[in-house]
């Protein structure tokens, strides 16, 4: 947490988006963060892909639980809402935020140890319900702010900063967030923003639930020799299966990409996901294949990134439970209350 | 066959429009419907009645029992004491028998005879072999079970001139469209009433018409709440099943699918989330009361207490929320179908730090509406959660209440709120900052202006802008404008609602909830025996200075509760720094509905003593 404001001084050649917005103006205030750390990258990466939108900053809602990643949402998008909530129970939040106004769009940012420990249970429910959000856990496979305790994501054999060995199998959030019917899930790396920024994209634009898993080094706790979750471990093992542009609708396309290598995606805002495949067989539209995919490389301590699972058509919490298109914060009296003379006829039809 | 069993004569009890009858059956056994029947038929010829399920947290094949009390001067309370049983559950049989009043009756099953050591000898029995005439008349199982209940309905309509006409009257209007069941339930009721007719002697209790029902209306708290938050404009409920608060939620979801969906696109003005427990419950609504929506969640102590983070979180952050406790017996899952006023102080104090919470404390269920209703303005007015605390006893069992009422003029208050084109002019906005010098702050809707009104909502301590601030004081000022607002609740709560006698009395009784219908009767009672009382219902918390001093002008104050510490006892004395000698606990805990009779037995016996020095003097 920070109460240092950035100065908002812009130079005059900095570039303006479509609605006159510079990236700048996408900015929080400054990071508290540790210098290095891959959560600031991921800070970055969101400005960026919401620069590049052209999204209004106040339309979102930036949520987080509580820990060094639900720390960052002060340190991007300055204009927006933001609701620091508490430890583990941000998808709660988001629910219910979502529910009273269905217009905006709903950022919940999260770490390992509050998605994957403590808040598994609520990870999973908003998942399982689809909210139409984007939810990002900055996972570095430890708690940072209590100096470098195993969170639930560490993998099993990989060693702490103090030497100790991790004996508990991890909790695999892709995996899960693919078979809890997430129709968006992705995993990056916080050292590869050009991999990074189009997931993000995607997810904004993505109507449902739609989940990435960052992977974001820890440089303080967990950036050492045997540990997995470091940058040295992931750029070694990192197997992209494929690499994503994001296509505005109003955009002319112009990249040449070679047949039989190229899938387009159209999503509910008639913006395209274009995925060059990177493995031959590897299907991000079949679920339980890329499950498998996504395990099988685990089993071989190779970190999977890459858009995993879409699906263009989903459904979210809104269709399901077919609310009103006006978001039900702004409705009134007028549109609430039956009236007395509803009541009149309750009371009789309780004598 | 001759199933009378032989008893010696004895005085029996005899009363038109005041007894008691309890109906003790087996779950699952369709018993429900036939003795609500038998309630409603009595309220239908004026004569106010009060039923309570005593039920057991089970599905099938436990004992449970509806004790109904009709009185025709409108007594709500339980009594205490049964003049007549219907004992249709062997399993509870002796306990069963020894609740009837010397004099009373026991009505039974007399398909098999039993042991005379079975009956005591001081009541009148009634047998009516009701599985014999079922057999005879039904092959199939399950129609044998459930018109056994229609059939000593109808007896009992015999017994007590209970009038036959207002039973299949209900019967229509239930079996609307399904002419096969009424019929066979008028059958069942009519060999029942020809049984009875034939061979049972009349007894000593009876129902007259009369007209003391009047405008009311029958209904349960849980059913009455739900509506006052159709009312009361709550658009997201977050909540999990828990018992005796799940048929609140259920209840709104169908007054919604009624009243709330647009007539014109079909679409639903409300969103219900059966979420995976507590914590997402109050989550979800913190959410939506952040957004700017009005959120409710409805449960019962264990869900208090897995809420308390949450609690505090909104208590800091401010933000509206209203949370319906349906109090039952605790601690841990304690009693979950009994009824107690035991999550008083873990609500007024809920979570960790300094916190202190809204209470609001209904009698029955007109105020469940009222209150619950009530409650949303109060959630965004105030910036805070309420609590609507109910109990078992008012939520589940359908009460005689005054009907709902709602004035068309009323709107919502959605509190202070800062406009998109406030804040374009250039209106100051700290979200923190006491402007106004009641303690609470403006806020804004997430997404209400471009460049200004945006802030980062958080449980840690900030300054008045809502800046991430540890700086003392900076912590202070927010602590101390905390207890400010709470000041300003007091004047916007339910007010108490005093009875006095106009000086005659030196003693107070305070009292609250679902005591209410009971404390009336004591009062009555006490009466007799010249005892006097100012009596005050305390319908909030926080108290307003009226409560300090009805304490203050009273030598000694009762404080009736049913829980085992007087809790609210506690709460009087920590708000006032009251010496706790002043007031004294009258205390009912085992989870029935406290009863006239234990209040007025239990504050006689205090001021008998004292009332025998005055005499001495």
């Amino acid at each position: 947490m920070t109460y240092i404001a950035k100065p908002k001084l812009h130079h005059p050649t900095l570039a303006c988006n479509a609605i006159g917005f510079r990236r700048r103006d996408y900015e929080g205030k400054i990071s508290t963060l540790c210098a290095g750390c891959g959560h600031d990258s991921i800070s970055a990466a969101i400005i960026q892909a919401c620069w590049e939108l052209d999204i209004e900053p106040h339309r979102v809602a930036k949520l987080s639980g509580i820990g060094c990643s639900s720390k960052t949402p002060d340190y991007f998008l300055g204009q927006s809402h933001g609701f620091n909530t508490v430890h583990g129970r941000m998808p709660s939040v988001l629910t219910g935020a979502n529910l009273a106004n269905r217009d905006l769009l709903y950022l919940g940012v999260s770490g390992d140890g509050d998605s994957a420990s403590i808040g598994i249970g609520q990870f999973v429910h908003a998942i399982r319900r689809g909210v139409n959000m984007v939810y990002i856990v900055e996972n570095n496979g430890v708690y940072g702010l209590t100096k470098g305790q195993f969170s639930a994501t560490a993998d099993q054999g990989s060693k702490s900063k103090k030497g100790v060995v991790n004996s508990d199998s991890p909790l695999d959030l892709v995996g899960l967030a693919m078979q809890l019917g997430a129709t968006y899930v992705a995993r990056g790396f916080s050292g590869d923003k050009k991999q990074l920024v189009p997931l993000i994209k995607g997810a904004i634009t993505h109507k449902g639930a739609a989940f990435i898993d960052v992977i974001s080094p820890c440089v303080a706790f967990n950036n050492h020799a045997g540990s997995t979750k470091s940058y040295e471990y992931v750029r070694e093992h990192n197997e992209a299966v494929n690499r994503l542009d994001f296509i505005d609708v109003r955009a002319e396309i112009t990249v040449d990409y070679a047949e039989g290598e190229i899938v387009d995606v159209t999503q509910h805002d008639g913006s395209i996901v274009r995925l060059r495949k990177l493995s031959a067989d590897f299907n991000a539209h079949d679920r339980v294949k890329a499950m498998n995919y996504v395990h099988a490389a685990q089993a071989k301590g190779e970190v999977v990134t890459g858009l995993l699972y879409v699906d263009p058509d989903a459904h979210d919490l809104h269709e399901h439970f077919n609310t009103t298109e006006v978001p039900i914060n702004r409705l009134g009296a007028q549109e609430l209350n039956p009236g007395a003379e509803t009541l009149a006829k309750i009371n009789n039809s309780l004598r | 066959m001759n199933a009378q069993v032989e008893t010696k004569p004895h005085p029996r009890i005899e009363a038109t429009n005041d007894f008691v009858v309890k109906f003790a059956n087996v779950n699952g056994s369709g018993s429900a419907s036939a003795n609500e029947l038998f309630a409603r038929a009595i309220l239908r010829m004026g004569v106010p009645v009060s039923p309570r399920n005593i039920f057991p947290s089970n599905i099938q094949g436990l004992p449970t029992w509806y004790e109904v009390r009709i009185s025709e001067r409108g007594w709500l309370g339980r009594r205490g004491g049964v003049d007549l049983m219907v004992a249709m559950n062997p399993q509870t049989w002796d306990a069963d028998l020894k609740e009837i009043e010397p004099g009373g009756y026991l009505f039974y099953d007399s398909t098999r005879p039993l042991p005379a050591s079975k009956f005591r000898d001081d009541i009148h029995v009634i047998g009516m072999p009701l599985t014999a005439i079922c057999n005879r008349t039904y092959a199939d199982a399950r129609q044998r079970q459930l018109f056994k209940n229609i059939m000593y309905l109808g007896a009992l309509s015999i017994l007590l001139d209970i009038d036959a006409r207002e039973i299949k009257r209900l019967f229509a209007e239930q079996y609307k469209g399904k002419e096969k069941l009424l019929d066979s339930n008028v059958q069942a009721l009519e060999l029942g009433r020809e049984y009875a007719a034939q061979h049972l002697d009349p007894i000593g209790l009876h129902v007259q018409r009369a007209d003391n029902v009047g405008d009311k209306i029958f209904v349960d708290g849980n059913v009455a709440a739900a509506l006052g938050c159709v009312y009361g404009g709550a658009t997201v409920c977050a909540w999990y099943p828990i018992t005796p608060s799940s048929s609140l939620a259920e209840a709104f979801q169908k007054y919604c699918m009624k009243y709330r969906v647009d007539p014109e696109t079909g679409r639903n003005r409300f969103a219900i989330v059966q979420a995976e427990d507590e914590i997402a419950s109050i989550g979800m609504c913190v959410g939506a009361g952040w957004n700017g929506a009005r959120a409710f969640t409805t449960t019962a102590g264990p869900g208090i207490s897995l809420m308390n983070e949450f609690i505090g979180l909104a208590y800091f952050a401010e933000i509206p929320v209203t949370i319906i406790d349906v109090q039952r017996g605790g601690p841990s899952t304690g009693m979950p179908t009994r009824t107690q006023q035991s999550d008083v102080l873990a609500c007024a104090y809920a979570s960790h730090g300094d916190t202190k919470h809204v209470l609001l404390l209904p009698e029955d269920p007109h105020e469940c509406f009222e209150f619950s209703a009530q409650a949303f303005d109060l959630a965004d007015r105030l910036q805070t959660p309420i609590f609507v605390l109910t109990d078992l006893d008012i939520g589940m069992n359908q009460r005689l209440t005054a009907p709902f009422a709602w004035n068309d003029a009323r709107d919502y208050d959605r509190g202070k709120v800062m406009t998109a084109a406030e804040l374009e002019a250039g209106k100051d906005f700290g979200r923190y900052k006491d402007v106004d010098g009641d303690g609470i702050p403006y806020r804004t809707y997430p997404g209400t202006h471009a460049e200004r009104g945006a802030y980062f909502t958080r449980g840690t301590s900030r300054d008045p802008y809502a800046r991430y601030s540890e700086r003392g004081p900076d912590y202070v000022y927010n602590m101390e404008r905390l207890l400010r607002k709470w000041d300003t609740a007091k004047s916007l709560v339910p007010q108490p609602i005093l009875r006095g006698t106009g000086g005659e009395a030196h003693d107070g009784v305070i009292y609250y909830g679902s005591t209410s219908p009971s404390m009336s009767e004591a009062i009555e009672l006490l009466g007799k025996q010249s005892l006097v009382l100012d009596t005050l219902r305390v319908r909030a918390f926080p108290f307003p200075d009226s409560v300090g001093e009805f304490i203050r002008q009273h030598e000694r104050v009762f404080v009736v509760e049913q829980n085992r510490d007087g809790q609210l006892r506690t709460l009087l004395i920590n708000e006032f720094g009251i010496d706790p000698a002043r007031l004294v606990a009258i205390l009912h805990y085992d989870g029935t509905p406290i009863t006239a009779r234990f209040i007025a037995g239990a504050i006689a016996a205090q001021m008998q003593p004292a009332k025998a020095k005055e005499n001495a003097a």
